[in-house]
């Protein structure tokens, strides 16, 4: 399995990059890994989305579709891919250490 | 690796339920993968932008035999809406948005929506029977500029 460091710790990820263990996650990372994704300056919106990502995965198990943000993560679905362009719930789980959302939606 | 696909752009060309879904899922998903998207409603799929129609789309429940039951059930009065709710219900379940949230949201993720001009034209539609998401009413040459570089997905 791939590792990367973060923040000076190694942790496992999956081929895409994705954390496999999100208990390896620190805040300190979030901002390194959005600068490899290109998401440039994590703003309090983006931490907004992430903190978001990380509560719906320990109360779910899992990361929310794009619907489900946009509904009720505070953060509209404009504005959701304005701060992630790339695809909000793919970075946004990638930046908050949590597996990638396998939603269709 | 094979290069990750950039752009697609899908006509959307039905104006029943199970035609119209599979586009707009395409497109939504497209952006949720970061890939640009363009959709182009042609024919009955204009309905889809139809202000008026577009929350009224239904199941074919004739000469569709996919659904497993008789044609001649199928065309009983009411059968098509009692079976297009029922559907509703399922996707809602599964967080699939109804027809016109679908589409506002998809155009919200920053894709871009035309219209087809013959389509248009032939049914006698201006600009202000759209929803206001519809970016423009285009001919079939200017969809394939729009579309140039990427995919195309006719549904």
């Amino acid at each position: 399995m791939p590792t990367k460091s973060y923040d000076g710790v190694d942790v496992s990820v999956d081929e895409q990059g994705f954390f496999t263990d999100p208990s390896q996650w620190r805040e300190p990372m979030a901002s390194e890994i959005a600068a490899e994704e290109g998401v440039g300056e994590l703003t309090d919106r983006h931490w907004q989305v992430i903190k978001f990502m990380r509560h719906e995965y320990e109360e779910k198990g899992s990361g929310p579709s794009v619907r489900a943000l946009g509904k009720t993560s505070g953060v509209s679905i404009k504005e959701l891919y304005q701060l992630f362009p790339k695809g909000p719930a793919k970075l946004a789980a990638k930046i908050a250490g949590i597996p990638k959302p396998r939603g269709c939606i | 690796m094979p290069d990750a696909i950039e752009k697609v752009s899908i006509i959307v060309s039905k104006g029943s339920l199970e035609g119209v879904y599979p586009g707009l899922i395409m497109a939504n998903g497209a952006r949720a993968e970061g890939i640009e998207a363009n959709l182009f409603f042609t024919f009955f799929g204009l309905d889809v932008i139809h202000k008026e129609r577009h929350d009224h789309i239904k199941l074919a429940t004739v000469g569709n035999p996919g659904l497993h039951f008789a044609t001649l059930l199928g065309g009983l009065p009411g059968v098509s809406s009692v079976m297009t709710t029922y559907m509703a219900r399922k996707m809602e379940k599964l967080d699939i948005p109804p027809i016109p949230e679908f589409v506002e949201m998809i155009a919200d993720t920053g894709a871009a929506l035309y219209a087809c001009k013959a389509s248009v034209d032939l049914f006698g539609l201006d600009k202000g029977d759209f929803i206001p998401q519809v970016c423009d009413i285009i001919t079939v040459g200017e969809f394939y500029e729009k579309a140039a570089g990427g995919e195309i997905i006719f549904t």
